[in-house]
């Protein structure tokens, strides 16, 4: 940190300032002539919010997408796939059962054990043949694709959110003043809010997982050289099932997850599938902290712009990716 | 590797055709006569729907597919974003020359849309092969398949230029010479001349000295580059000549269809023609036509294929997903590779003193 501000003097103050801004505008009143230029300030404070959370679903898919790339550097194609395999499961079982929380443990089992059988069947048979382990999960995400459309058909799916976790909540924080002076203050849907702390919470679990435990510490080594991992004596190919299986089951919660505040639709495999894609490659391949920089960026772009330019909302997503891979290719926190 | 595919003496030698010796003629092997006298009467025996809705839409799915075999086979670069590039192309002639939509079409007259709109898609893909480049392999695959989606995305969202949801109706071809294009036999030969034109620029240019290079490059870059050839150029320039071919066939499509959408240009598409081109064989300019035509004949009687497996009519993707997930599983160069395999061992067993048993 005080390596980089040594570095970069101008760019720290620049970023400083661009914080500092951000920071002002979300905690603190906007005068009247801000609110004519760029509308209310409950519009702009709800996009933040929605951003992030969607940042932070993105987040738990493109993770799992992420470590397995770093570790397998074989991209998963079918990733999109496990989303919404694990959010139809999901909510057959929460329908089912009504045992919402329950049903995170049974679709990260389900889909931890396809992740599983993937890694069996397909990726250990063709090591070392990127390009054909690819095509296979191209070829695996269609007919997964077509598969569920024929057991769910098109239409669309909500997973209902519990009791304890339905209506809104009011945030310390300063939506707009009332004609008479009185503050009003941002609300928000509990659930999101859940969503994103226990997204936060399972990231730094991650990060401390992969930074201060023996399995993380063979996945880093396993990232950076995996043969010489598998010459040192250790069993790669635990590593990669581990890996697999927990990054194929958090894409399977994520599905529950999109399920709840969005809805669960046949198509959306795709779309996440393109927001993993994209967020590991503006976040930097095979890192966590990336990966959550890159969600975080591309859940507010999206939801910023399809508030204040929404024909455009999907180029600003293009544009962050082409500006990243145009001055640098391996991703902002990629090495 | 790519230049000891086809052996000497029975490859099409086009250099030679250039320069019209007399001898050019007995050159082009017997196969290449068959197929071309068949093509050409065509028309005497099938119908207008085989003649126009098969064969015209394999020409133009095999194009597309073509350009991501010059890319894949000969740079080793695939690229996913050549459907949006013919899509491009498409939407291009839609909106300069003359559409149902009157108040976006600016209604160019026709030597100067077509022109504009194959320039335009290859400025595009330029700019998408200067970015692609700068990653290898597998990235290459994750930038173009994001770059095709956004395309998608933005097709859909933008009403002012691309007409969203809708996108535009009745783009038909130019009255030329008094005929009407749409027809099935004029179409018909309108896209098999293109085919064989973009079929014959591919082989073309695969033996020329970019060709060579870019086939050297895809080897070992680095060997390339320390041998003065400028990678990053040549593979940029790969990207402009394939999307070339990709912008002729978005044409040809947008006429047969008379429509174009986001749909057009939607992920499934930019699948299908990754998938084409793979069953067919993307180590010879051939395959994505042995593949267009498999992946349009199963698209049109899958209803009657899936009741021999007993499956519902409607399971189309699945039968076209698992076919391809068999031959990527058992033979990664398509079904070409399966037809050479099979020559081989046919004539290993014919003659055991023949030691090779290669392709013609």
């Amino acid at each position: 940190m005080s390596g980089f501000v040594q570095r970069n003097p101008a760019g720290t103050v620049i970023m400083a300032l661009v914080v500092a801004v951000v920071l002002w505008a979300i905690i603190a009143p906007w005068p009247a002539g801000m609110e004519t230029a760029f509308g209310r300030k409950r519009i702009f404070l709800n996009a933040i919010f929605n951003g992030i959370t969607l940042g932070a679903l993105y987040f738990l898919v493109a993770s799992g997408f992420t470590l397995i790339f770093g570790l397998m550097k074989n991209v998963n194609l079918a990733h999109g796939s496990l989303y919404l395999l694990g959010g139809y499961i999901g909510y057959e079982f929460a329908e089912a059962t009504g045992m919402w929380l329950l049903s995170f443990v049974v679709v990260f089992l389900i889909v931890a054990a396809v992740g599983i059988a993937l890694q069996y069947l397909v990726f250990r048979r063709m090591e070392g043949e990127d390009l054909r382990q690819t095509l296979v999960t191209i070829g695996i995400s269609v007919v997964m694709a077509d598969i569920m459309l024929w057991i769910w058909g098109g239409q669309s799916y909500q997973i209902l959110t519990p009791d304890w976790l339905s209506g809104p909540v009011t945030l310390p924080l300063i939506a707009g003043l009332r004609g008479n002076g009185d503050v009003v203050y941002l609300t928000f849907p509990a659930v999101r809010i859940a969503i994103l702390v226990a997204s936060i919470a399972l990231g730094i679990l991650m990060w401390l997982a992969l930074n201060r435990t023996r399995i993380g510490m063979l996945i880093r080594a396993g990232v950076d050289d995996r043969d010489m991992l598998a010459a040192s004596g250790v069993k790669v190919q635990v590593v990669l099932v581990v890996v697999f299986a927990f990054g194929a089951g958090l894409a399977g919660i994520a599905g529950i997850v999109g399920g709840t505040f969005q809805s669960i639709v046949a198509g959306e495999d795709m779309r996440f599938l393109l927001a993993s894609l994209v967020v590991v490659i503006v976040g930097g391949m095979g890192s966590i902290l990336g990966a959550a920089l890159g969600a975080v960026l591309i859940g507010l772009a999206e939801q910023l712009g399809s508030v204040y330019a929404p024909t455009y909302s999907v180029v600003l997503t293009f544009l962050i990716m082409a500006l990243v891979l145009a001055f640098r290719p391996q991703g902002l926190l990629g090495r | 590797m790519a230049l000891a595919e086809r052996p000497g003496p029975s490859a099409l030698s086009i250099g030679a055709l250039g320069r019209s010796g007399p001898g050019w003629l007995e050159r082009i092997p017997t196969s290449y006569w068959v197929v071309g006298v068949v093509l050409l009467c065509m028309p005497v025996v099938a119908n207008d729907f085989i003649l126009y809705q098969i064969l015209g839409w394999t020409f133009i799915l095999g194009m597309i597919a073509l350009s991501l075999m010059f890319l894949g086979g000969y740079g080793g670069m695939v690229s996913l974003a050549q459907m949006s590039i013919a899509a491009l192309a498409g939407y291009m002639v839609a909106i300069l020359g003359s559409s149902g939509v009157q108040t976006i079409s600016l209604n160019w007259p026709w030597w100067l849309y077509i022109p504009v709109a194959i320039f335009i898609a290859a400025v595009f893909a330029t700019m998408i092969g200067a970015l692609a480049v700068r990653t290898t392999g597998i990235y290459t695959i994750m930038i173009t398949l994001a770059i095709a989606a956004a395309f998608f995305y933005f097709t859909r969202q933008n009403y002012t230029i691309f007409n969203g949801y809708s996108g535009f109706a009745n783009v038909v071809p130019p009255e030329l010479l008094g005929v009407n294009w749409r027809t099935p036999i004029p179409f018909y030969y309108l896209a098999l001349f293109w085919a064989v034109v973009s079929y014959l620029a591919v082989v073309y240019v695969a033996r020329s000295p970019f060709g060579l290079a870019l086939q050297g490059i895809r080897d070992n870059p680095r060997r390339m580059s320390a041998l003065g050839f400028n990678v990053f150029l040549h593979r940029v320039a790969a990207y402009t000549f394939a999307s070339v071919i990709a912008a002729i066939a978005g044409i040809l499509l947008v006429w047969q269809n008379a429509q174009i959408s986001p749909g057009t240009a939607g992920l499934p598409a930019v699948i299908d023609i990754l998938v084409i081109a793979i069953v067919g064989g993307i180590k010879r300019p051939i395959g994505p036509f042995i593949g267009a035509l498999i992946y349009v004949l199963l698209r049109t009687f899958s209803p009657d294929v899936l009741q021999v497996f007993g499956l519902p009519d409607d399971r189309f993707k699945l039968l076209i997903g698992v076919g391809f997930l068999a031959i990527v599983y058992w033979s990664p160069d398509g079904v070409l590779g399966l037809w050479d395999r099979w020559r081989a061992r046919r004539s290993r067993t014919r003659d055991p003193m023949a030691s090779t048993g290669g392709p013609s």
